[in-house]
């Protein structure tokens, strides 16, 4: 990829070698690339849309496992045909995150549902873990299609049109094992040495991220506790309805109101554990995720230093160092652009971050804040249909005065 | 449901009620006010306050009085504002008149008094006797057990009722000098007894049994409504944590730093919002709990109407066997087995001296034992008809009390519900500028 990229500087070829199309009579330089993906992400241009369903479990002689049907319609030119449906397991998805980081180590991707942390075989193919892993997967999707560089990504494309062999086969033309070793090898040995001049937005940056991460992952944890304490409510309040309408057995001229009340209780009940079920379904997962950001965040602050790191070691090395001057001096001009790269790659990729961010927790917070708008309003018809039943009874009867 | 005069208070239609409206309301749909007392003063337990002083073994105890007050009902609408009789009283006061009226009027349905201890607790109310939200619903539920008592066509005439109310020294001495003490202790005596009624009364074995279904089904209801009271409070006041966190995380952002700050405020209003909501419940499981006493009440009365009714039986049987008696002296023949009877066969018959006086005896005891099977039966007729007319009145006044009771309970949820609206809204405003 980086030879491509320097390719590209040098030689004003505007095609790069894996595929990617980027428009032709734009401007050389990375930065000013970069900045070309700042723009348009208004819906009227959108011209890819991803679906993630129907999950479905496979048996072999070696596993069980779950594929989800992953559907494209697109009307993009670099794709073969306009409409595409292939299945796709957990392991595809996270082997297209690998690919997308490693080509792109200072982009923001958002995350991926985790791994199941193994608590026992049948678990993992629990209904609601599944149903909440497959809306996590379509997020993805969609956020990396959403993505100006991303969604370019040959690799993507491949993920999205593939039959299951053929993408078995590109997967094993991946850089090979070593290859990656080499790199991680190199990215512990930077890490180590340390960044000694980080910009000062990126240190900006880092203390935002560990401040974002405290406070989202709070946010997370709070709302995992209302979700319990309501659950716990929604317990004890089950138990009220049936007591009044035990209560209606022994009464008589009571029995009818008394019996309406069990009745208005248990219509709240299901009301709450609708209320506690959206909770579930709708906020939770975007905070989780989110927090998964913070993390992802963190990891591509890292990379960004680690690149930083290298760069800052090859040009000590060319300073001390008397023999081959020459490779080194190529080293360290690659290592420039690589930096120059990653930098310009994240401070773009960070403002459409925070948009995306600002805009997913915003809609996610009115969202719920709607929810028990409606949740009140149901439970207050309940209560008022009781109080007018009692009131055209006794109205009737001419027990009670109303003036 | 027969009107029996009173001016019941609309408490429906009028959703929005400021507490002391709300009290008043409490106050006037349950009581009915048309009796003699009430009809001339008006009477209210206004203050508690704490005393300390020397208990029945001379140790140092503190204890909390409250302070009862009448005024004439004339003077409010005169305009004039008179000084109201006062004085002060502590609850085992309340106590004593309570089991005075108990054995005075056995076939009476007896106002409860609140309840000694607090009961059906949940953690935020406290079990303390001398915590002040314990104190102030005591005070309300003493006035209550007042104005009930005040209200009752039989037991607002009672004298030692009105001194209660007027006189503060040596009303106890009073109290006991009525010897009602004397009647008490047999009472209770023979009620924890267990007896057999031979011919039960079927409407008051029904009423006993209804007794103990409302004890069971009301307690129920404290205990669920109390749990789900705590919960409830649990569910609020995390909400305080986003408060908490929003205002936080604001700091760090730029263009959401404003809506999340503000949503924040609204979501530390939510979490406040739960104490007025569960203190106003409490009230309505108050007036719960004065119906978990009533059917122990309404159970006494059952109770005390079976032991006339033992004791009429009773005396039936023993002038049925002494009449048996005269019949074997007077032919000879012995129908019954004594051992007089098998030793005067041994041992050779009596006298007819002997056997006149006996005669003479068992004569006069048949008198006696005839007055006193009167006298039985008569009590009987006579509880079980103001036993009977007092059910009824009870019946009404408990079906009314109630469906009064319920519907405030569903006016508390919309009141809770229109908040939780609000708030939400409010909230969904602030986040839509995040």
């Amino acid at each position: 990829m980086f030879t491509a990229l320097l390719t590209f500087k040098k030689n004003v070829d505007t095609t790069l070698t894996d595929g990617s199309s980027f428009n032709a009579s734009m401007q050389t330089s990375p930065a000013s690339m970069i900045n070309q993906y700042k723009f348009e992400e208004d819906a009227d241009t959108k011209d890819i849309f991803v679906t993630v369903d129907n999950p479905e479990s496979h048996v072999t002689a070696i596993e069980t496992y779950i594929t989800y049907r992953v559907m494209t319609k697109t009307t993009r030119s670099e794709f073969d045909s306009s409409e595409f449906e292939v299945r796709r397991r957990y392991q595809d998805f996270l082997w297209l995150k690998g690919r997308l980081e490693e080509a792109h180590p200072t982009l923001i991707a958002h995350p991926l549902p985790e791994k199941f942390v193994v608590k026992g075989m049948v678990e993992r193919f629990n209904e609601d873990f599944i149903e909440t892993r497959r809306r996590a997967l379509h997020r993805f999707l969609n956020k990396i299609a959403e993505h100006p560089i991303f969604s370019s990504s040959e690799d993507f494309k491949i993920f999205l049109t593939a039959a299951s062999g053929e993408l078995t086969s590109h997967k094993k033309q991946g850089p090979g094992f070593l290859s990656r070793m080499g790199d991680t090898v190199k990215a512990v040995a930077a890490a180590v040495r340390g960044v000694r001049n980080r910009p000062q937005e990126f240190t900006e940056m880092q203390e935002y991220v560990e401040a974002f991460s405290q406070k989202i992952s709070s946010l997370d944890k709070v709302t995992q506790r209302i979700v319990r304490e309501q659950k716990e409510y929604l317990e004890e309040l089950k138990e009220c309805g049936p007591t009044y309408a035990l209560w209606s057995q022994s009464e008589e001229e009571l029995a009818e109101p008394l019996k309406n009340v069990a009745g208005c209780v248990d219509r709240c009940c299901k009301e709450t554990e609708e209320q506690v079920k959206n909770l579930s379904d709708h906020l939770i997962p975007v905070l989780h995720e989110y927090v998964l950001c913070a993390d992802t965040l963190k990891a591509v602050l890292r990379r960004r230093d680690n690149i930083q790191a290298d760069f800052e070691a090859k040009t000590e090395a060319l300073a001390t160092k008397k023999a081959d001057r020459d490779t080194m001096r190529n080293d360290l001009d690659k290592a420039e652009d690589r930096l120059e790269w990653a930098n310009n790659a994240l401070k773009s990729d960070w403002t459409r971050w925070q948009k995306v961010m600002r805009t997913d927790l915003r809609s996610a917070f009115v969202d719920t804040a709607e929810r028990n708008v409606s949740y009140y309003e149901k439970c207050l018809a309940v209560w008022e249909s009781f109080l007018h039943s009692q009131r055209t009874d006794a109205e009737g009867n001419g027990k009670v005065d109303f003036s | 449901m027969a009107d029996s005069g009173s001016e019941d208070i609309a408490v429906i239609g009028n959703t929005d009620l400021t507490p002391s409206e709300s009290e008043n309301n409490l106050k006037n749909t349950m009581v009915e006010k048309g009796t003699s007392l009430l009809k001339k003063m008006e009477i209210s337990v206004a203050e508690a306050e704490k005393r300390t002083g020397k208990n029945a073994v001379n140790m140092q105890e503190t204890y909390t009085v409250y302070l009862i007050e009448m005024r004439p009902v004339d003077a409010a609408s005169e305009g004039t504002n008179p000084v109201p009789d006062s004085l002060w009283r502590r609850y085992s006061e309340f106590e004593l008149l309570r089991n005075y009226l108990l054995v005075t009027y056995p076939f009476l349905v007896v106002p409860p008094l609140p309840e000694k201890r607090a009961e059906f607790v949940w953690h935020k109310l406290s079990a303390d006797n001398m915590d002040p939200d314990f104190v102030e619903r005591r005070r309300v539920g003493l006035e209550n057990f007042l104005l009930r008592v005040a209200s009752h066509p039989d037991l607002s005439t009672d004298k030692i009722f009105y001194s209660f109310l007027t006189e503060e020294n040596g009303w106890k001495e009073t109290v006991f000098e009525t010897g009602f003490q004397a009647k008490a202790d047999s009472r209770l005596k023979a009620l924890n007894a267990t007896f057999r009624v031979k011919n039960p009364d079927k409407r008051f074995a029904e009423m006993k049994h209804y007794g103990d279904e409302l004890q069971s089904v009301i307690s129920q209801l404290l205990r669920v409504r109390a749990r789900a009271a705590d919960r409830l409070y649990g569910v609020y006041k995390v909400h305080g944590n986003y408060g908490r966190v929003f205002s936080e995380w604001s700091a760090i952002e730029k263009e959401m730093g404003d809506g999340l700050q503000s949503a924040g405020h609204h979501m530390d209003a939510y979490a406040a919002s739960v104490d007025d909501i569960l203190e106003e419940e409490e009230h309505y499981a108050d007036q719960m709990k004065e119906y978990l006493f009533y059917a122990d009440a309404l159970r006494a009365v059952c109770r005390k109407h079976e032991l006339t009714q033992y004791e009429l039986e009773m005396a039936a049987q023993d002038l049925t066997s002494k009449k048996q008696q005269r019949e074997e002296l007077a032919t000879g023949t012995i129908r019954t087995f004594s051992l007089k009877g098998v030793t005067s066969k041994l041992f050779g018959q009596e006298t007819p001296e002997q056997r006149e006086a006996k005669l003479k005896m068992l004569e006069t005891q048949i008198e006696e034992g005839e007055e006193l099977v009167k006298e039985r039966n008569a009590e009987c007729e006579e509880f079980v008809k103001s036993a009977w007319v007092d059910i009824e009145r009870f019946k009404e006044q408990k079906d009314h009390d109630l469906r009064e009771a319920l519907i405030s309970y569903a006016i508390m949820q919309i009141s809770m519900c229109k908040k939780g609206i609000q708030v939400w809204n409010n909230a969904k405003e602030c986040f839509s500028k995040m």
